[in-house]
């Protein structure tokens, strides 16, 4: 695709009408609810009183100004940070003191804004390395890999595998060093790597940061092939406006910490507390609900 | 690094993608190595297969400090410690409770990994410097117990063991010896290239390049961190034991931190992070104060010595030319033996063309 338009107008205007009947109220159980989840480091407030929720089978998008607490906020939900106050509910349950390295298995996936891959390892080592709440055979049964069944089970999630390389297109790396590859294969392995983890919900921490536009036209079309044939549901944080407003049922604006508007992208974008936000202007709103800070 | 992978190689299934030896000669070279080590008694004489045979537990218990350092990204200096108590073990199984020696070996190496996976424990906690402190607590604590448990070690008169048996087969000869060895190195390197391709092996990986990352992949981060103690443990009792009942005779004094060190520079000096680099980080600790040995000797009472008058301190070549080899591998070579040895061998297949 050579001399591409702007990636909003590259992306046909295509239906994305929400997985639900949402405007009937029909209750489908939000697969994801954030309840006035507050996180404070000492006197500075990341996030104050958020409340939010993602609906099953929808690409959900947090934006906003720099600092104003998106990753702090996936970074509650990945267990990353614990919220000072609120709770986080995921599937039902309330996951908000379940620790990190669980959650993989309740059904979270992530990938990071700042590359995250295991450096020295393979392409294929570092997507298996997403299988390994899948895997059941330990240091016991894998070292006498062809007698314990270790054998066949590592087989049989190399094949799963090989689907996810196959839809992510990175069939031509997977036995090269992740170090070695190039920023945007290193976006696309740690996306399959999430992937692998297969996660009702994924989180996805700027996913086209740094990317050209042929790249985000790229990862564009596999978030939504995510979402769509995968039916994964998915958590986005960007900055690419074109992006965000092609590809997201609905959108988040976080600002200071605090929620300043949600909906669909275009209620969004007509927002006039967004608008402030954005270009910057006193915004008399947030003000109002800054109290000063008791230190 | 260029792949090694000859051209027109095609695998058609997983199972052929998934094998330990890239090509097909790799695994005929390792094969012929193999039969190479198993013919060395009708060419060797005894000092030569004593030195293969050392290579061998050495190469095994190096193997596991390149797990934990190399692999997990951990640090020891309490290794040699840990190797010293699975000889003891293994003596101290075989007399007290008479259990036959082919037995002793692996329970030593079992008992090994307990007890490392208590001083193992606060790595789940600690990195770095803190942790370096840490292990050279296990070391100290570990010396001074053999030095006082006389019921375990014999005390100052260190412990006599028993040579391997089976079946009536007494391998208390260097040319017999040399297979239990041998047997031993083959499955104890088979069993790390398989821990390393399986998912507990990948995860100790995980943990040394991004424990961030590797956590929100599901990886217990403090598990993996005391789990890679004990198999490195495990491979030092083991190592341990196949030494005791070789020398048929292990001291208190053997295992000091002088030792750990050594083990350290061999996982340095084979390549940190590489199974087969171990194996030639200890062939090449073993061998060089040989070669160096044979350059000394050549030196004393020449011209050199008289000139400069080394006299006897000729015989401290050997323990300089250690530490110098190590300074030289941090310097031109950090990657190891190994690492030289992969870029002899694409520079050979790509020979002529390089570029």
């Amino acid at each position: 695709m050579s001399a591409a338009p702007a990636l909003h107008r590259s992306i046909p205007a295509r239906p994305r009408a929400l997985p639900m009947a949402a405007d009937t109220g029909t209750a489908v159980a939000p697969i994801l609810a954030a309840e006035h989840v507050s996180l404070r480091f000492g006197g500075v407030r990341a996030l104050t009183e958020v409340s939010f929720e993602v609906r099953r089978g929808e690409v959900f998008s947090i934006i906003g100004p720099n600092g104003a607490g998106k990753t702090s906020m996936v970074n509650c939900i990945s267990g990353r940070y614990r919220p000072t106050e609120g709770r986080i509910r995921f599937d039902g349950a309330d996951i908000t003191r379940v620790p990190t390295r669980k959650r993989a298995a309740v059904g979270i996936g992530r990938t990071f804004q700042n590359l995250a891959l295991f450096g020295h390892m393979t392409v294929l080592d570092n997507i298996m390395v997403g299988r390994h709440h899948l895997l059941k055979h330990g240091f016991w049964t894998g070292m006498p890999y062809w007698l314990g069944g270790a054998q066949q089970e590592e087989i049989r999630h190399r094949r799963e595998v090989e689907e996810i390389i196959d839809f992510l297109e990175i069939q031509h790396v997977r036995k090269a060093t992740a170090g070695t590859l190039s920023y945007g294969l290193r976006k696309r392995v740690e996306l399959a790597r999430a992937v692998a983890l297969k996660p009702k919900l994924i989180l996805l921490d700027e996913p086209m940061a740094g990317m050209n536009l042929e790249e985000k036209e790229d990862m564009a079309r596999f978030i939504l092939d995510l979402n769509e044939e995968w039916g994964m549901t998915v958590l986005m944080i960007e900055h690419d406006m074109g992006v965000v407003m092609d590809i997201s049922h609905r959108v988040m604006v976080l600002d200071f910490g605090r929620k300043i508007a949600e909906g669909t992208p275009e209620a969004v974008l007509a927002d006039p507390h967004v608008r402030r936000a954005y270009l910057g202007e006193a915004d008399e709103v947030v003000h109002d609900l800054d109290e000063p800070v008791t230190a | 690094m260029p792949s090694l992978a000859p051209a027109g190689d095609y695998r058609s299934s997983y199972r052929e993608d998934m094998t330990i030896f890239l090509t097909r000669n790799s695994r005929i070279g390792l094969l012929i190595g193999i039969v190479l080590v198993a013919c060395a008694p009708l060419a060797l004489g005894r000092y030569e297969l004593g030195l293969l045979i050392n290579i061998g537990f050495l190469g095994i218990a190096a193997l596991g400090l390149n797990i934990l350092v190399g692999f997990t990204g951990q640090i020891s200096i309490g290794h040699a410690a840990f190797f010293g108590f699975g000889a003891f073990m293994s003596a101290w199984l075989h007399e007290r409770w008479h259990i036959p020696v082919v037995f002793c070996i692996p329970l030593a190496g079992i008992a090994t990994a307990l007890i490392g996976l208590v001083f193992g424990a606060p790595a789940a906690r600690l990195k770095g410097l803190y942790l370096a402190i840490a292990t050279l607590a296990a070391q100290f604590i570990l010396e001074d117990f053999f030095a006082r448990a006389q019921w375990f070690t014999g005390g100052v008169a260190g412990r006599i063991t028993e040579p391997f048996e089976l079946f009536g087969w007494r391998a208390d000869r260097e040319e017999s010896y040399l297979y239990v060895v041998l047997a031993a190195v083959i499955v104890m390197y088979a069993f790390a290239a398989n821990l390393m391709r399986t998912r507990d092996g990948r995860a100790l990986v995980a943990v040394r390049d991004h424990y961030l990352s590797a956590e929100v992949m599901g990886v217990n981060l403090a598990y993996y961190r005391t789990l890679s103690f004990g198999i490195a443990s495990f491979y030092a009792g083991v190592g341990g034991a196949l030494y005791a009942h070789y020398l048929l005779f292990v001291s208190v004094e053997a295992f000091n931190i002088l030792f750990s060190i050594q083990f350290l520079g061999m996982v340095i000096i084979g390549g940190l992070g590489s199974i087969m680099g171990s194996l030639m980080g200890a062939a090449f600790m073993v061998l060089l104060p040989e070669v160096v040995q044979v350059g000394a000797d050549a030196l004393a009472g020449g011209a050199i010595d008289r000139a400069l008058k080394l006299g006897s301190s000729i015989s401290f070549l050997r323990e300089m030319a250690v530490g110098l080899a190590i300074i030289l591998f941090l310097i031109f070579e950090p990657n190891g033996i190994v690492h030289r040895w992969q870029l002899i061998k694409a520079y050979w297949k790509l020979y002529p063309y390089s570029h």
